[in-house]
């Protein structure tokens, strides 16, 4: 007498039953939802794209090229140039990255790599976190009052003794692009730190196992294994904290000193694109309206080349460090 | 699906509209909700923003026939508003060009309901003393061409300060402003160079040297009192507001003059005894009276020479007419210049005109 020793368990549960009519529902429907969601997003930035070039084209027409090349912006001979604040804007965001990267990859190695407890590690994630909920204009102010007075000795010092290097050519009377830099840096580092971390919990605990078994000391597994094994999360974190730094406004605009020139000095005043467009707009007339909405499109050209350079950096390093093809 | 397509269009249609609203300029309008009232607005100049707040403060409390409000979004924009006929009126510090006078069809009548006078703010830790800048020297200073403290033209005109060897940071202003006309047309007139093979003047200019910019007067004030080694020029209310030091500078007769209530009223009586425009257009370059202080301005409300109803006509009137008497220890008492009494009288006949 053939028994079929499943047939009790697949008539009771509905797990092992086919699918009903009931399920197909709800999975058509979470497609469609999932599916709206997804488009929304691509159409969303594809209208703010066409609204934001539409608007800009006059400006393109009229100024093409010299509007990237050019480096002044006056209002009264029409001449629009955003040289000084493409400049501006990755210079800062290059010195923000250097900092907040350096930090934040050190802060993920000291969060996972045990050093600390556990749970003291999660508490110092969590106050890393917080910095990102600070509000922009926050940091603004936190710069004017308490980062310019603290720089101005150390900058006066390094300009008076170190003044022939051209990134200490000029003294820092107050706003500048070092206090913007590194509040930049401050504010790019919990992205920075939270996506490392990550990237370093997704490393197999076997792969760390590996490297001491094979007589690694520990700086020589963090160095020489763990950092190569998360290398493409780190660059994704660099990536994002990157592109975070060249979009930022409300702080810049407050202490990099809106100044349209082209400085390697670290303390002379620059200006960036996003704080261009946040100072300029709320008195704009149409033509400047228009040539405003050029150099956004400037900077959506600049955080879209951004990113895809760091996409291929990121799969050149998966493909180098972890094996992956 | 192309239903579904027009559903998502909306809604980003929708999204886009409401972030593009939450960005929009600031309001800041001192509205008064008033539905059945006469609503008159206006827009226009920051510097006397601060006093155009208080009077309408006290004027709406004061009658009830209308209710006002007033946008300072710059002297610029406050005439561009006014010729494109967004605003019952405008205000500006550099009055209208006779081009953008004869582009209002309503007509447009100027009338000066205030004074001031920019002075040239700076902030110099460690130095106390009066500072005394010669005509030639800030000149060359909003040039470019004197670029540090210690420089032997300004140390030779203040002997007595320990001035540092620090770069000279000029702060200027980033949006079209009638300050900027003011300082600019100054300095044009007593360095026709400045005028000719520029800078140049104007409510808008390119500046020489990296001068950092700021947002009204208040945004260049904010960042002379943030930079050390900056010097700027801003209206006085805002200096004295934020307690920046003023330097004393050299009229045209040749003596220093410190900027001060009582220096301002001197100089505005003196230029408007000696000329005063029918169109009360009287812009005081470069003063001549010896005790003067050199960059004094008026500050006009501009007014439609009609108004399609005359209740808003009246009431605009009898406010104007507070503002020209009563209102004027209210300005004293701001830190803004009361106008003297031959400008009262010329303005308060201009204003009979309007219909």
């Amino acid at each position: 007498m053939a028994v079929n020793p499943f047939q009790h368990a697949d008539s009771a549960s509905r797990v092992s039953g086919p699918p009903s009519g009931g399920d197909y529902l709800a999975d058509s429907i979470f497609r469609i939802i999932a599916l709206s969601c997804a488009a929304l997003i691509v159409v969303l930035i594809l209208y703010i794209l066409w609204e934001i070039g539409g608007l800009a084209l006059p400006a393109m027409a009229q100024h093409g090229l010299s509007f990237v090349s050019g480096t002044t912006w006056n209002v009264g001979t029409q001449e629009f140039g955003v040289l000084p604040e493409i400049w501006g804007t990755l210079y800062s965001s290059f010195l923000a990255l250097i900092l907040g990267g350096t930090f934040g990859v050190g802060i993920a190695i000291f969060l996972t790599q045990d050093f600390i407890h556990a749970r003291l590690a999660a508490v110092f994630r969590t106050i890393v976190e917080l910095l990102a909920a600070i509000p922009s204009v926050v940091y603004g102010l936190w710069g004017i009052y308490v980062v310019i007075p603290m720089l101005r000795p150390v900058a006066d010092w390094l300009h008076s003794e170190l003044g022939f290097i051209p990134i200490f050519g000029t003294e820092l009377s107050g706003p500048g692009m070092a206090p913007a830099a590194l509040v930049l840096a401050i504010m790019i580092l919990p992205t920075v730190a939270a996506i490392t971390v990550d990237a370093f919990r997704r490393i197999p605990y076997k792969v760390k196992e590996a490297a001491y078994g094979m007589g690694t000391t520990r700086w020589e597994a963090i160095l020489k294994v763990m950092l190569p094994t998360a290398s493409s999360g780190i660059l994704a974190a660099l990536v994002l904290g990157f592109g975070r730094a060249l979009g930022e406004t409300m702080a810049l605009a407050m202490l990099i000193g809106n100044s349209n020139q082209i400085n390697l000095s670290l303390f002379a005043p620059a200006n960036t694109l996003a704080s261009l467009l946040a100072s300029s707009f709320p008195e704009a007339g149409q033509i400047e309206v228009q040539a405003l909405m050029y150099a956004a499109v400037v900077l959506l050209l600049i955080t879209l080349i951004v990113n895809i350079v760091g996409l291929g950096i990121q799969q050149y390093t998966v493909r180098k460090f972890e094996g992956k093809a | 699906m192309t239903r579904f397509l027009g559903v998502t269009r909306a809604v980003s249609a929708l999204f886009v509209s409401v972030l593009l609203a939450a960005c929009g300029p600031d309001s800041t309008e001192t509205t008064t909700d008033s539905p059945t009232g006469l609503q008159i607005t206006g827009a226009g100049a920051t510097f006397p923003e601060p006093l155009y707040r208080e009077w309408i403060g006290r004027y709406n409390a004061e009658q009830s026939d209308a209710r006002f409000s007033y946008e300072g979004v710059g002297s610029g924009e406050g005439v561009k508003r006014f010729v494109a006929e967004t605003v019952d009126f405008g205000a500006s510090d550099s009055a209208m060009t006779d081009e953008q006078i004869a582009q209002v069809a309503r007509g447009a009548t100027l009338i000066p309901v205030t004074a001031g006078m920019v002075v040239l703010a700076y902030n110099l830790p460690g130095i106390d003393g009066e500072l005394r800048l010669p005509r030639d020297v800030y000149v060359d200073i909003f040039k470019g061409k004197i670029w540090k403290w210690d420089d032997p033209r300004i140390v030779a005109a203040n002997p007595d300060l320990d001035l540092p060897s620090k770069l000279i940071q000029t702060v200027v202003r980033r949006d079209s402003s009638g300050t900027t006309f003011v300082f600019t047309n100054h300095l044009g007139t007593i360095k026709p160079a400045w005028r000719n093979e520029g800078p140049g003047v104007g409510t808008l200019l390119d500046w020489p040297g990296g001068a950092m910019t700021g947002t009204g007067n208040e945004g260049v004030a904010h960042k002379i009192k943030i930079s050390h080694g900056s010097i700027g020029y801003v209206e006085y209310f805002f200096a004295k507001r934020l307690g920046l030091p003023m330097a004393t500078l050299q009229n045209q007769a040749g003596n220093f003059v410190q900027p001060d209530a009582a220096s301002g009223r001197r100089t505005l009586e003196a230029a408007a005894a000696a000329r005063l425009p029918e169109d009360l257009r009287l812009f005081v370059p470069d003063p001549e009276a010896p005790d003067a202080y050199p960059i004094v301005s008026l500050s006009w409300l501009l007014l439609y020479g009609q108004y399609a109803e005359s209740e808003k006509a009246s009431a605009l009137k009898a406010a104007v007419t507070w503002a020209l008497n009563d209102g004027q220890p209210i300005a004293e008492a701001l830190g803004y210049i009361p106008l003297p009494a031959n400008i009262v009288s010329a303005a308060t006949r201009a204003l009979d005109t309007i219909r």
